[in-house]
């Protein structure tokens, strides 16, 4: 009992508590074939399998997201960036592009990160040399973004056939699906640097109080220009994962309404949306939470459109939870120890 | 004494800038007119007008939020909410007298309530219509992921009815946003409700103080966007005859577009109507101009949001002048 | 007591906020045709006084009489309706509206339904006009300066109702001109009838219009005196917490050996942004520096010129005979300076953040964001200076904004501390903590001092002052007017620089 009170002091605990109850019903209302795994050729099959490969995209977002979101800012334009990087990428390798690469992969999708990490810059520029809002900033770049993949792309949708570009979504590697590598990569990478380096103090720092911190000799420009520059890179891996899945790059849907579902995830993580407090892996366990939303509607047979009125009234929740003025209203009518009880998965 | 009055000299972004769009506005169709034969006429312009009169209302109701200082993007999926409701009910045999108030009521009170969350709980107005256009969108798949079409007698004759003026069409529905149009012109200048959105987006702290009505303005700007959207859904409809539930997927960002183009500042407190109204023009000279190139509609967006960020950024720059004034206020309004 | 021209009677106002008393029992009067100063510093609880007559902030006890009737305004719109109008010194009216609309936004003249721009126009420029402003009411109110737009909010609220006009800080943005022009109106409305209440720093002004000066200290009523009988030194006396009597108690200082002290900071000729003007200033090493000076004076903004934060316009600063650079405050950091702000809530603390992360925050600012300070080491840096200044928490990892605020200001100065700076400044570090807490940080002070490190003090209170600085400067309308080390520093001396002469009324300097 002590230790589980100590866990759920955890950002996380409440997320992945969630996380556990969503697959939980899964398994009961499908009879247990929800947590089938099958073995084929050596490669994992299965409803879970899916829901990590398909949610990778969004566990990478939703990395990206959180340092934006913990610096109390917001970026929409993730989606967009997604579909720059995949034109990028499957340009060169189906050498529209820069024939010289010689439609070789690793050009491309270094030259697509290297794309998403100009974005993002551009975006960390409006916001912290030109003090532009932060949605306002990467609307601009969330209006054009399709456009300028379509530029790159000449408009149309690039297929590419290229297995080794395919292996990015569709490749295995001791039977786990490779995209599962690349969170893994990008996550332990980004705790590394949180936890080495006083990035991590710095942001939450920024997120909490820019003033103070600016007092203190933080360099809150700096911090915020780094955090979108990285949304960016994230937004680019993103996007390549994407593409590889399509075998191409569909420069109109690519990465449509990521940003969305990004952010949610980062709320339902717990990070508040007005800066501060951040945890990564709670924000890895809230896009799970909308990726197995998302396949358990699909599995129960139910129109998948259906799962943005779900999400819409938990990003509704998820507010009301964070407002104080709901809570003092709540509070008012209900006694002290609910109103407790309500604010905790915050 | 009174000579002694010490005036600080300031630019005067209200005039200044409408007059920027207006410029805007003929120097592109200038351009455009110079460019290809048989773009100067009468029917270029009023094709502007057709295609885009459900924009100008969407973006007319749009530009009532920003003046507070606030922000909706869910009017996208109100707008095919709309048409897909009114083409689902037109379907089961409803008659277009009850289908269009019904939907415009409902337009109406959605925009309400997602004022009063945004109001009363101190909501972020991005995330609350965030929020509303997931769900809004979510309703139309539940109605129909397929298109449905409108065969309804009143639509159609919407659709098709229009007078011709000198060569040039003009169809029945672009009174409507003429309608609009002047009814907003009328409502911001000349009733207590109008200049109190002003007042709200100038400085809501001192709108409240001098003891104007601001919560409910609040509420009620959402309510007046949510309508319009609505609105511009009917119109929609009447364009495509059909309601189809991925229609007009980010829109918004257009309609936001239109109206910094059209001299809306985004920290509220300054814009026009009309400003707006040629914005969305601009945006559609800019769409004419791109499809008679030959070249493909996703230029269109790149450039408008080329014209975009230049706007925004000179309104930064003219902000800063103010910078510091607004930083004391802030500081003070966060200490109170 | 019942007078027939009293307009406002409050007894007894008693407001509390979590953990501070801002106002204990204060009483105020004030009659028709009258203007009454309401003096204090910091925290003295003007602000929170008026917030309770305005209905911004309920009170917790006491009464409001107005016109001998008992009133309870709930905002400042139910004030305004019972005739009670404030204008503040950040003017609130809304910039992008044009100035008649600005008077008469709420209460527009209609005519068939619709707002009738020709009346407001023409009404306003007749209101204006007894107010002897001559100006285009159609341009935006921000094409203004700051004392036209002031006028204008007093135009406001006059037109709506005209009893009782409460101006806070009016005059703290205005050139002389414009507030000599003030002042003619405020006679005006006097003239009228109109009992007027006056929020004001500047102690010239507080005798150039006011009728009755009542004075408040740490939420506490001290008196209520007639402007003639009440000498300016008499006034500082109260303002700051000395009767005039009782002066020079205790100040045995031991001189200093000066002139061959090392210098550790110079300032020529430093002027900020409309902040102070020409400062000359010499810090040595070893000493408590104290700046003394009403709020507004310019106490303040001199350590934030030296830290960085505010932009130099002129002038130099050189530490160790090396010039600082002045772009923000991490290169001063570099250099060994440090900073309690004022506002400890909104500029020092990090609510969100553990004690431990709090104190070391600077630290690590200045060994830069790749050096990362060990978990290990920062719990060691921490757990020293907990210990140290005795900071009362259960644990390092409590969160700041649970902490009391003597204990917060000790975070902060934990913080400082752990940077090993050769100048520490810091401004107000006392206010709004509790008395114990206070006689700590005095003690921290002088002890830090004692270890060689060179404190610069701002404080309101003149007696901790006195405690702690072994030399002083003070100023007076953001320019140095004095400088006093060793037995110099009394509070006679003190407080007659900070009155600007002993004999008051004398002094008509610009504004």
């Amino acid at each position: 009992m002590e230790k589980i009170k100590k866990l759920s002091k955890y950002q996380g605990f409440w997320p992945v508590i969630v996380l556990l109850a969503i697959l939980l019903i899964n398994g009961i209302v499908s009879g247990g074939s929800f947590f089938e795994i099958k073995i084929v050729d050596a490669h994992l099959y299965g409803r879970l399998i899916d829901i990590l490969r398909n949610g990778s995209k969004l566990m990478l977002l939703a990395t990206g997201m959180t340092f934006v979101l913990a610096t109390g800012g917001t970026d929409i334009s993730v989606g967009s960036v997604m579909a720059i990087s995949g034109a990028i990428a499957c340009s060169i390798v189906d050498g529209r592009i820069l024939p010289g690469a010689g439609q070789n992969v690793q050009v491309a999708i270094l030259l697509a990160l290297l794309g998403g990490m100009l974005c993002g810059a551009w975006n960390g520029f409006l916001v912290s040399k030109i003090k532009i809002q932060p949605i306002v900033a990467t609307m601009i770049l969330m209006v054009a973004g399709r456009g300028i993949a379509q530029l790159i792309t000449d408009g149309k949708i690039v297929t590419v056939t290229s297995d080794s570009y395919y292996f990015i979504n569709g490749g295995y590697i001791l039977g786990l699906p490779f995209p599962l590598f690349i969170v893994l990569f990008v996550v332990v990478l980004v705790l590394l640097f949180t936890k080495k380096t006083a990035f991590g103090l710095f942001l939450e720092s920024t997120g909490c109080n820019p003033v103070s911190s600016h007092f203190a000799g933080i360099n809150v420009n700096n911090i915020k220009w780094l955090v979108y520059t990285f949304c960016g890179v994230t937004a680019a891996v993103a996007g390549l994962i994407e593409s590889a899945g399509i075998k191409g790059a569909d420069c109109n849907n690519a990465g449509l309404f990521m940003e969305l579902d990004a952010i949610l995830a980062v709320a339902i993580g717990g990070t508040s949306l007005n800066g501060g407090r951040f945890s990564v892996p709670a924000s890895l366990a809230g896009a799970l939470i909308i990726q197995s939303i998302t396949t358990s509607v699909y599995a129960m047979g139910i129109a998948p459109e259906i799962t943005a009125v779900v999400k819409a009234v938990i990003v509704i929740c998820i507010c009301l939870f964070q407002s104080p003025e709901f809570k003092e209203k709540m509070g008012k009518r209900f006694s002290g120890h609910q109103q407790e009880r309500m604010a905790k998965p915050v | 004494m009174s000579e002694s009055v010490k005036t600080r000299k300031k630019f005067r972004i209200r005039n200044m800038s409408l007059l920027v769009t207006v410029l805007l506005f003929i120097g592109l169709f200038t351009a455009g007119s110079a460019a290809y034969d048989r773009f100067f006429s009468l029917s270029t312009f009023c094709n502007l007008l057709n295609d885009g009169s459900y924009m100008i209302i969407a973006s007319i109701g749009i530009t009532f939020v920003l003046l507070t200082g606030g922000i909706d993007i869910s009017i996208s999926s109100t707008i095919a909410f709309t048409c897909v409701f009114s083409a689902f009910l037109l379907r089961t045999g409803f008659a277009a007298g009850v289908v269009i108030p019904l939907v415009l009521l409902i337009g109406l009170l959605f925009g309400a309530l997602m004022g009063f969350m945004i109001d009363a709980y101190k909501l972020q107005p991005f995330i609350v219509t965030l929020a509303g256009q997931f769900f809004m969108r979510g309703l139309c798949a539940v109605i129909s992921t397929e298109s449905i079409p409108i065969t309804d007698d009143f639509y159609k004759k919407m659709a098709l009815n229009k007078i011709i003026f000198a060569g040039a069409k003009i169809y029945y529905y672009v009174f409507i946003a003429a309608v609009v149009l002047i009814g907003a012109m009328f409502v911001l200048k000349y009733t207590r409700f109008g200049r109190t959105v002003y007042a709200v987006g100038g400085n809501e702290l001192s709108a409240s103080l001098m003891g104007l009505p601001v919560r409910k303005t609040k509420i009620m700007v959402y309510s007046i966007s949510g309508f319009c959207a609505a609105l511009a859904g009917v119109v929609f409809s009447f364009y495509t005859l059909a309601g189809y539930s991925l229609q007009n997927v980010g829109m918004e960002m257009d309609a936001i577009s239109s109206a910094v183009i059209g001299g809306t500042l985004l920290t509220g407190g300054v814009g026009t109507v009309i400003g707006t109204t040629v914005g969305v023009m601009i945006q559609g000279v800019i769409q004419t101009i791109v499809t008679y190139q030959n070249l493909n509609t996703w230029w269109t967006k790149v450039f408008s949001a080329a014209l975009l960020c230049l706007f925004i950024v000179i309104q930064r720059i003219l902000a800063g002048r103010s910078e510091k004034i607004k930083d004391v206020r802030g500081k003070l309004e966060k200490t109170a | 007591m019942s007078s027939e021209n009293m307009l406002i009677q409050m007894e007894h106002i008693s407001k509390s906020f979590p953990g501070v008393a801002a106002l204990d029992d204060v009483s105020l009067e004030l009659k028709s045709g009258e203007i009454h100063a309401l003096l204090g510093e910091n925290g003295a609880g003007k602000s929170t006084l008026i917030k309770v007559l305005t209905g911004v902030e309920e009170r917790d006890g006491g009464s409001v009489l107005l016109e001998g009737v008992p009133v309870f305004p709930k905002s400042p719109q139910d004030a305004q309706k019972l005739g009670i109008s404030t204008v503040y010194q950040e003017v609130n009216l809304c910039p992008n509206l044009s100035v008649a609309e600005n008077i008469y936004i709420g209460r527009e003249p209609k005519k068939r339904g619709s707002i009738d721009w020709k009346k407001i126009n023409q009404d306003s420029r007749t209101l204006l006009d007894r107010f002897n402003l001559n100006i285009d009411v159609t341009k935006n109110l921000d094409f203004y300066s700051v004392a036209v737009q002031q006028m204008v909010a007093i135009a406001r609220a006059v037109d709506i109702s005209a009893k009782v006009l409460i101006l806070d800080e009016p005059t703290s943005s205005l050139s002389s001109v414009e507030v000599e022009k003030l002042f003619e109106v405020m006679h005006m409305l006097k003239a009228q009838g109109m009992g007027i209440l006056f929020v004001t720093h500047f102690l010239d002004q507080v005798y150039a219009v006011s009728d009755t000066i009542t004075v408040l200290r740490n939420g506490r009523y001290v008196g209520t005196y007639a402007a003639a009988e009440l000498p300016k030194m008499q006034l500082v006396g109260k303002m700051l917490g000395k009767e005039y009597a009782e002066l020079d108690l205790s100040s045995e200082k031991e001189e200093l050996i000066g002139g061959e002290r090392e210098c550790l900071l110079e300032m020529k000729q430093a002027c900020g942004p409309g902040t102070i003007s020409n400062i000359d200033l010499k810090i040595y090493k070893g000493e408590v520096l104290g700046i003394s000076g009403l709020l507004g004076s310019g106490r303040s903004e001199i350590v934030r010129l030296i830290f960085g934060i505010d932009h130099l316009e002129q002038g130099e600063i050189s530490l160790n005979s090396q010039k600082l650079a002045g772009k923000g405050p991490l290169p001063a950091i570099r250099c060994g300076v440090a900073f309690c702000p004022e506002n400890r809530k909104t500029e020092g603390i990090i609510g969100d953040l553990s004690i431990r992360e709090n104190i070391i925050l600077a630290l690590q600012a200045k060994k830069g964001m790749l050096r990362a300070i060990s978990r290990a080491d920062a719990e060691r840096i921490a757990d020293k200076y907990i210990k140290m200044l005795e900071i009362k928490t259960p644990s390092q990892e409590q969160r700041a904004k649970n902490l009391s605020g003597g204990n917060q200001q000790k975070v902060i100065l934990a913080r400082w501390l752990a940077t090993d700076p050769q100048l520490l400044m810091l401004d107000e570090p006392t206010r709004g903590i509790d008395v114990g807490t206070k006689a700590e940080i005095q003690k921290i002070i002088v002890g830090l001092a004692e270890q060689g490190m060179t404190v610069v003090f701002i404080s309101s209170e003149i007696d901790e002052m006195l405690r702690c600085c072994s030399r002083m400067i003070v100023l007076r309308d953001r320019k140095k007017v004095g400088e006093l080390s060793g037995k110099e520093i009394a509070e006679s001396a003190v407080m007659s620089l900070i009155a600007g002469g002993v004999k008051n009324g004398e002094n008509k300097e610009a504004v």
